[in-house]
C-alpha cells in the first residue's frame, strides 16, 4: 500500500463553455477558457516549478517560480496568473527561464535553515523539490546575512507548531484561512524583509481567531506550519481514503499512516463533500481512539451497583442473550427492544433493527435521530414524501439568498459553513433566524442581511408571518404551485396564512421580532432569486418540531424554490450517519428506505428475506421506552453507541427509567454515563477500526475504510451479529458489503448502491438505482416524490414550558466548534483546550439584575432540576434568554431540560426551558452525589478475563 | 406509562389535525386515529383506550377523545 498522491494543478478548476486550444513545450492541449497556463500545462502532465500556487487557492503570483516564455509576448509572465489564449505558444523551458527560477531560488534558500535532514517536512517539502527542480546547486549569496532564523516558534496550538525560521512569506497560509476557511484570523505583518505570518494582532496561533481547521497547515509548502505528530514521528508511508466520524457534512478523508498508527488526517481533495477542507474535529480530534479510557475487554455484574468484571467475549455475549431471554419469557416479547447509533455505520444499524425485528420479534428499535431529526423525517415526509434534504452541498454555489434557521454552521458544520461563507462573500444574501447572534449573523466580509432574533419556541409563528407576507404581496410562484402541488391544499393554506393574526405584526408581539425585518426577510427569501433553506436542531427541537419543518417546505414549495441546484431544503445533520441510521429502519414504525411497518407488501418482503414473521405494528420510542420502564413493561434494552442518559432530556427521567430496567447492554467506545445502569459492558470499534458506510446530510453514499485492527477484537457488526446468533436468530456475515447487498436487494432507494459502485466512482447520493445509476444529487426535480407537494397549515401552539416568576428566563441549549455531542470523543483529545467545561451564557442586563460576572459559578434552575456551571455574560443571546452546551457529563445540562416533546414524534423539547439563575458556589449537591455515583459504578475488579 | 402523559401527547397530536379540518372535524379525527395507529406502540394505544373506556381521561380534548373513541371501535 503506498500513499495516496493527489496531483496539484497549481490553480482551481475553471468551468467555461468556451473551450481553448494552445500549444505548451510542443503539445496541443485544450482547456476551458479562463484557465491559467500553469493548470492547461499540469492538464498534459507538464510540471511548471511553483512555490505559491496550489490549486485550492486562486493565484498569486507572488513567488516569480513559475515563469514561462509565451510567443510573441514580452517578459517571462507568471503561468499561475495567465489564463490561456486561443493558439498561444508557450514555453515552460528555456536557458532564460532556468536561469531566472534559480536565481529566485538562491535568493529563498539564502534565507531559509538547512536542516533538511533533520526538517519534518524532509520528504514532503515543495520548497525542497523546487530547489531539485530548478537545479539548484549554489546559493552565491552565502548564508551569513541576515535572516529570520532566530525567530521564536509558536508552538501554542496543540496540534500544530508555527516556524517562522521557515517561512517563504508565499501567503498560502494566509489565503487559505481567506479562501478556505473564511476565518481571516492570519495576515502578513510588516513590509519587506520584516514581512511575518501573524495570526491575530500578532497573537499566538491559540490566542488568535484562528479555528484550527487545518487549512493553513495543508497549504504551507515547507515545515513552516506542521503537524506535530508528523515531527514527532516521521512522514506517513501509507495512506487510505475514509470518512469522517464526526458531524453530517461526511468529509472525505486521506488517514496517512505508519503502519497501524495514524501520522494524521488529510482532507481529501476528491472527497464530493469537502473537496479538500476539514475542521478541527476531523482534521486533529481523533486520538480518543487510543485514549487510556477506552474499553477493551467485554464486561458483565449481576447489579449496576456491582464493580463491573471482564469476561470473554462469549461469556458477556451469552449473558447478555440469556438475560434478554429471561426477561422476553418473564414480561413478553415486547418487554426488550435497541437503539441504533448514528455514529456507527448504515449496516451496522441495519443489523442492530435486524436483531430487534427478527430476534427479539418486535418492533422496539429506536435510534438517535429521535433526538435531533426524526421531526424532519416526519414534516419532509408529509410535504415532499421522503425524509431527507433536497440537495447536493455543491448547489450552495447557486445560491443567492441562504436562509439558515435554528442552526449553528459555523460550529456545528464547519466546512460546509466556510463554503456557505464563500457564496456569501460572492454576494448571495444571509438571513438568520435564531435567538442567539450566532457567528455566521456577523463574521469577517459576511454580514447576514436581516438576523431575526426570536424568541425561543416561535419558529412556527415566524415562518407563518414571513408566508403571510409572500402570500398577502403577491409573492407566490403560482405557475410552479400550480403545476408541482396540491392546489387545493395550497389554497387552503394560503387563506391561513392570509389571516391577520398570521401578520407580521401580530407574530411581533409573539416572537420579539420587528414586524418590518420579518417583512423584508419574506421579500428577499421570495424575490432574491434561488433561495435555500438550511436548518438544525433549533428547528426540530420543539415540541412543534415537525410543524416547523413543514412550515419550512411550504415555504419552498410556494416560491418555487425546489427541485433545481442552489435552491431546496436542507436538514443539517448532526450526527455523521443521522441519514443513514433513519434511511436503515431505525424507527420503530417503518423498515429500511422509509417504508411503514404496516405495509404488508414491504413486510412480506423482509420477512421473506429474513425468514421470519415480523410484527405488524410500530414499536416504542426512546422516550416511550423510559416510560414503559417506570410504568413495568419494558425490562431490556440493548444500546448501541449512544449515551442516552447525557444526551437525551430530563436526566431523573431517563435514568429512572434505565434504573427500572433489568438488563442494559451498552456498546461503546468508553464508559459513558449510559453505562453507569449497564450490565453488559461490549466494547465497540472506532471508525478507524472497521469498514463501512456512512450517510452523510446530502444523502451521500461514502464509505470508511478499516486502517487499522481493531483494539477491542471485533467490528461493531460482528458483535451484533454475535448476540444475535446468541439469541437464537442467526446471522452469517463475513463482511460488511455483504449487507450492503442485502440492504440493495431489500431496499429500492439503495438498489444501484455496492461496494464495487462505491470503489468505482467514490460516492453516490441516494435514490442510487436503475432510474438514477449514478445517484441523485437533487430531488423532486420534475415532480415530487409523493407525487403532488402537499401544503399543510402550520398553526403556532405555543409550547407548555413557559416562563414565569420563578423561572423567568428562557434557556436553549447547543454545541461549539471544538466539541462534539456529548464529548466523549472530543472531550477525549486536546480539543478541551477550547473548551474545558460548559458555559452558561447570560447577556449583561440579566446577568447585573443576578449579580454575576463572567466566570462566576451559577446554578440554573428549571422545573425538572438544577445544575451549576459558570457563566459567560456575553450580549450574543437576547435579554430574558440564556445558553449553554451539553458537552460535559459533569454539567449534566439535560438535568434542566423537560420531557415536553415534539407532538409527531416525541423529539424532545431541547431548545425551550424555562429557568432561574442564581449565584452559586460551585457545583451542586446533585452533581457531588452524581460524581461519586459515576466513580462507583466505573469500578472494574482487578481480576481479568480468563 | 402515566396515563396523563398519553392524554396530554393525544391532546398535542389532536391540535395539529384540528387546524388541519375547518368542518366538522371528521377530518381531524380520521387523522388523529391514524398517526396513534401509525406511530404509537399498541401498548400505549391499549393504555388510553382502556383509560377512555374507564372514564378516566377528563384531560382528553374533544377530537382526540373521539379518535380514540374510533380506535377502541376498531380493536
Amino acid at each position: 500500500m503506498a500513499l495516496v498522491e493527489e496531483i496539484d494543478y497549481g490553480t482551481p478548476s475553471v468551468h467555461s463553455d468556451t473551450m481553448v486550444t494552445l500549444t505548451i513545450d510542443g503539445e496541443q492541449v485544450t482547456v476551458p477558457a479562463g484557465t491559467s497556463i500553469m493548470r492547461a500545462a499540469m492538464e498534459m502532465g507538464t510540471k511548471i516549478p511553483k512555490l505559491c500556487a496550489t490549486d485550492s487557492l486562486k493565484s498569486f503570483g507572488s513567488c516569480r517560480l513559475c515563469l514561462v516564455e509565451i510567443d510573441g509576448r514580452a517578459g517571462t509572465p507568471a503561468s499561475c496568473t495567465t489564463p490561456v489564449g486561443p493558439n498561444m505558444v508557450v514555453r515552460t523551458q528555456t536557458p532564460k527561464l532556468e536561469q531566472l527560477r534559480k536565481g529566485v531560488m538562491e535568493l529563498y534558500i539564502s534565507d531559509h535553515p538547512l536542516d533538511c535532514l533533520t526538517c519534518g517536512a524532509n520528504g514532503d517539502c515543495e520548497l525542497q523539490d523546487m530547489a531539485g527542480a530548478v537545479g539548484l546547486r549554489e546559493v552565491r549569496y552565502g548564508y551569513q546575512g541576515e535572516n529570520h532564523f532566530d525567530s521564536v516558534k509558536d508552538e501554542s496550538n496543540p496540534y500544530f507548531s508555527f516556524d517562522p525560521a521557515k517561512c517563504i512569506v508565499c501567503s498560502r497560509c494566509v489565503r487559505a484561512c481567506e479562501e478556505v476557511q473564511g476565518t481571516f484570523a492570519l495576515t502578513i505583518d510588516g513590509r519587506g524583509f520584516a514581512s511575518k505570518v501573524s495570526p491575530g494582532m500578532n497573537e499566538s496561533f491559540l490566542g488568535s481567531e484562528c479555528v484550527s481547521c487545518g487549512a493553513c497547515v495543508q497549504a504551507c509548502p515547507t515545515a513552516t506550519l506542521i503537524e506535530k505528530n508528523v515531527l514527532a514521528h516521521g512522514q506517513p508511508e501509507h495512506s487510505v481514503v475514509t470518512t469522517c466520524a464526526y458531524c453530517g457534512v461526511g468529509c472525505s478523508f486521506k488517514a496517512e499512516m505508519r503502519g497501524e498508527e495514524v501520522i494524521r488526517m488529510v482532507p481529501w481533495k476528491d472527497g464530493k463533500a469537502n473537496h479538500g477542507h476539514s475542521c478541527v474535529k476531523g482534521r486533529f480530534a481523533w486520538g480518543y481512539a487510543t485514549h487510556k479510557e477506552r474499553i477493551l475487554s467485554p464486561m458483565v455484574r449481576e447489579k449496576i451497583t456491582d464493580p463491573w468484571r471482564e469476561v470473554s467475549w462469549d461469556e458477556a455475549i451469552g449473558f447478555a442473550a440469556s438475560e434478554f431471554k429471561r426477561i422476553q419469557a418473564k414480561y413478553g416479547k415486547d418487554s426488550v427492544g435497541g437503539i441504533t447509533s448514528s455514529r456507527c455505520t448504515i449496516e451496522e444499524t441495519y443489523l442492530v433493527q435486524k436483531l430487534v425485528r427478527a430476534g427479539f420479534g418486535n418492533n422496539n428499535v429506536d435510534t438517535c435521530a429521535r433526538v435531533c431529526h426524526s421531526p424532519t423525517g416526519y414534516g419532509l415526509n408529509q410535504t415532499f414524501g421522503t425524509s431527507a434534504g433536497t440537495q447536493d452541498f455543491d448547489s450552495v454555489e447557486h445560491t443567492d439568498v441562504v436562509l439558515v434557521i435554528g442552526a449553528n454552521p459555523t460550529d456545528g458544520h464547519p466546512v460546509f459553513a466556510s463554503r456557505m461563507k464563500r457564496r456569501l462573500r460572492e454576494g448571495a444574501k444571509l438571513i438568520v433566524i435564531d435567538p442567539r447572534r450566532i457567528d455566521i449573523v456577523r463574521t469577517p466580509h459576511v454580514e447576514a442581511t436581516y438576523h431575526l432574533p426570536l424568541l425561543p419556541g416561535t419558529n412556527v409563528a415566524v415562518l407563518t408571518a414571513i408566508a403571510h407576507v409572500i402570500v398577502t404581496e403577491g409573492l407566490v410562484n403560482e405557475a410552479f404551485v400550480r403545476e408541482r402541488c396540491d392546489w387545493e391544499a395550497f389554497s387552503e393554506w394560503a387563506a391561513f396564512v392570509a389571516e391577520p393574526r398570521n401578520s407580521p405584526e401580530a407574530v411581533e408581539k409573539i416572537s420579539g421580532v420587528p414586524a418590518q425585518t420579518i417583512v423584508d426577510a419574506a421579500r428577499l427569501y421570495a424575490t432574491g432569486g434561488n433561495a435555500a433553506i438550511y436548518y438544525g436542531l433549533g428547528v426540530t427541537e420543539h415540541s412543534q418540531g415537525s410543524t416547523t419543518v413543514i412550515a419550512i417546505a411550504n415555504l419552498a414549495m410556494a416560491t418555487g424554490n425546489i427541485g433545481r441546484p442552489g435552491v431546496g431544503v436542507n436538514p443539517l445533520r448532526g450526527q455523521n450517519n443521522v441519514q443513514g441510521s433513519c434511511d436503515m429502519g431505525s424507527f420503530p414504525h417503518e423498515l429500511p428506505g422509509y417504508r411503514h411497518i404496516s405495509d404488508t407488501p414491504t413486510r412480506t418482503l423482509f420477512e421473506g428475506a429474513w425468514g421470519v414473521s415480523l410484527d405488524a405494528e410500530p414499536g416504542l420510542r426512546i422516550p416511550n421506552m423510559f416510560d414503559a420502564a417506570v410504568g413495568g413493561s419494558f425490562m431490556g434494552l440493548y444500546v448501541q453507541g449512544e449515551d442516552i442518559v447525557q444526551s437525551d432530556p430530563d436526566t431523573h427521567h431517563v435514568t429512572a427509567g434505565l434504573a427500572a430496567m433489568e438488563c442494559i447492554v451498552v456498546q461503546d467506545l468508553f464508559l459513558n454515563e449510559t453505562a453507569n445502569y449497564a450490565h453488559v459492558f461490549l466494547p465497540g470499534s472506532t471508525f478507524l477500526e472497521r469498514d463501512g458506510i456512512f450517510i452523510n446530510a446530502e444523502r451521500r453514499v461514502q464509505r470508511i475504510r478499516r486502517v487499522m485492527s481493531p483494539r477491542n477484537g471485533k467490528a461493531d457488526w460482528e458483535i451484533t451479529q454475535d448476540l444475535s446468533n446468541a439469541l437464537g436468530y442467526p446471522m452469517h456475515y463475513t463482511h460488511p458489503s455483504e449487507i450492503m447487498d442485502e440492504i440493495a436487494r431489500l431496499t429500492p432507494t439503495f438498489a444501484g448502491v455496492s461496494y464495487a459502485k462505491l470503489e468505482a466512482v467514490g460516492s453516490v447520493q441516494w435514490p442510487c438505482n436503475e432510474a438514477a445509476p449514478e445517484g441523485t444529487p437533487v430531488m423532486h426535480i420534475d415532480h415530487f416524490v409523493r407525487g403532488q407537494g402537499r401544503f399543510l397549515i402550520t398553526e403556532y401552539q405555543p409550547t407548555d414550558e413557559r416562563s414565569n416568576r420563578k423561572f423567568p428566563l428562557l434557556l436553549t441549549t447547543g454545541r461549539i466548534l471544538s466539541q462534539y455531542n456529548v464529548g466523549a470523543q472530543t472531550r477525549r483529545t486536546e480539543n478541551v483546550v477550547w473548551h474545558e467545561e460548559d458555559q452558561l451564557e447570560i447577556h449583561p442586563a440579566d446577568a447585573e439584575a443576578r449579580g454575576i460576572r463572567s466566570g462566576d459559578w451559577v446554578r440554573l434552575a428549571s422545573r425538572a432540576g438544577e445544575t451549576s456551571l459558570r457563566a459567560t455574560v456575553t450580549d450574543r443571546v437576547a435579554p430574558g434568554v440564556v445558553y449553554t452546551t451539553f458537552h460535559h457529563p459533569m454539567t449534566q445540562a439535560n438535568v434542566v431540560t423537560t420531557d415536553y416533546s415534539d407532538w409527531a414524534t416525541n423529539c424532545p423539547e431541547y431548545k425551550v426551558t424555562a429557568v432561574q439563575i442564581t449565584p452559586s458556589n460551585g457545583p451542586s449537591e446533585w452533581q457531588r452525589r452524581y460524581s461519586e455515583h459515576a466513580g462507583k459504578s466505573r469500578r472494574i475488579l482487578a481480576d481479568a478475563a480468563d | 406509562m402515566s396515563p396523563d402523559k398519553l392524554v396530554y401527547m393525544a391532546n398535542q397530536i389532536g391540535k395539529f389535525f384540528a387546524s388541519q379540518d375547518h368542518a366538522d372535524g371528521s377530518k381531524a379525527v380520521d387523522g388523529i386515529a391514524t398517526h396513534l395507529r401509525k406511530f404509537w406502540d399498541p401498548r400505549m394505544r391499549r393504555e388510553i383506550v382502556a383509560k377512555v373506556r374507564a372514564g378516566e381521561a377528563g384531560g382528553l380534548d374533544p377530537l382526540p377523545r373521539r379518535a380514540i373513541e374510533q380506535l377502541a371501535a376498531g380493536e
